[in-house]
């Protein structure tokens, strides 16, 4: 009967959503940026396959339903992107410089840790796309042979710092004006940055979101390379 | 325009995806062929946007749960995890706030300038 139960489908889908839609749950009552929902529901899902002795290939092979629609949703992210060209094409100077500055600072910092660490190659894969969105940084870490379960957890770690900092730092460094702060926290901390970029006005939520999509583009191309010369 | 179509024409983008992704030899994940060529056909007018508005926007508001499974599995590599405790700390924490600090920096120096031009 247990067995039937954990062995079904539904059960793991089910355990995802549920988890899910709890975490979204617990954002909303507390209003705490910390409390992010895909955070909180990894945290649950772990602690019941725990509880249950569930193992983890178990519930994966089950949930393989959800995982499913990662690369038809990310495709989608064309739309969003679309969207935002107009704005891109009016501040063509200082979206340049922004994602060309995130996407080789990032990659810069990381290589530098692996040096000084001594990571291997499959560890600087998982931590090199970290500042890139979800879809984009998964696979990237995919590609060169890093963890992606790792790197799920590097890019929301990322995201929610990113969005902690945002104000303090543009504060402590002076970067006052809206498109520049839209471009850092995008091109730093992706989707969950962009969070509180939309906060901030109007104009930080559209540079950030843009940033998003163009540095996650630009890091696909650009992590081989690192790769290949510091790993 | 019908939900089914619009399903119908991001699977088939993430069909054309997966070719490219069997065919080229780059490190590019199919996911971005698709996103690439889904880009492509919007801004070359052959797919309009509200040809693919609903199912896209469902997609893109259930994202963050599609990561869960995925995210889970650090379960089965617990042991590389917590050797990797501390590269991932230095790689949020610090990281995270220089790679804000030379954005934010270089981006507000070349609105400066372009200000002063005008």
């Amino acid at each position: 009967m247990m067995d039937l139960l954990i062995n079904s489908s539904y059960f793991a889908v089910l355990l995802t959503i549920g988890a899910f839609y709890a975490g979204q749950a617990v954002r909303r009552r507390t209003g705490l940026d910390i409390a992010n929902p895909l955070l909180i529901a990894v945290l649950i899902v772990i602690a019941v396959l725990l509880a249950l002795g569930v193992d983890i290939e178990t519930y994966q092979a089950g949930a393989q339903f959800v995982s499913w629609l990662l690369t038809p949703a990310t495709v989608c992210l064309a739309l969003p992107l679309y969207r935002q060209i107009s704005v891109l094409r009016r501040n063509a100077a200082a979206a340049i410089t922004g994602v060309l500055m995130g996407v080789l600072s990032s990659a810069v910092f990381i290589a530098l840790l692996a040096l000084v660490l001594g990571l291997n190659a499959r560890e600087t894969a998982t931590l090199l796309p970290k500042s890139v969105t979800t879809a984009i940084g998964v696979g990237i870490s995919e590609e060169l042979g890093g963890i992606p379960a790792l790197t799920v957890a590097a890019i929301i770690l990322t995201g929610l710092c990113g969005n902690l900092m945002a104000r303090p730092l543009c504060r402590l460094l002076k970067i006052t004006d809206p498109v520049a702060r839209g471009l850092t926290i995008g091109a730093s901390s992706h989707a969950i940055g962009t969070a509180k970029a939309l906060e901030m006005g109007e104009v930080e939520g559209a540079m950030s979101s843009a940033a998003v999509a163009v540095c996650g583009l630009v890091t696909v191309f650009a992590a081989p390379l690192f790769m290949r010369f510091f790993a | 325009m019908s939900l089914i179509f619009e399903f119908g024409v991001i699977l088939a983008v993430c069909l054309a995806g997966e070719l490219l992704h069997a065919l080229l030899p780059l490190p590019v994940p199919a996911s971005i062929y698709g996103l690439c060529l889904l880009l492509l056909l919007l801004l070359t007018g052959v797919v309009k946007e509200r040809q693919i508005a609903r199912a896209s926007g469902f997609l893109l508001d259930i994202m963050a749960l599609l990561f869960v499974p995925a995210a889970a599995g650090i379960l089965a590599v617990r042991d590389e995890a917590s050797r990797l405790l501390l590269p991932l700390m230095i790689a949020v924490l610090p990281v995270t706030a220089g790679v804000m600090a030379v954005t934010g920096l270089s981006v507000q120096a070349v609105r400066r300038r372009q200000r002063k031009n005008k």
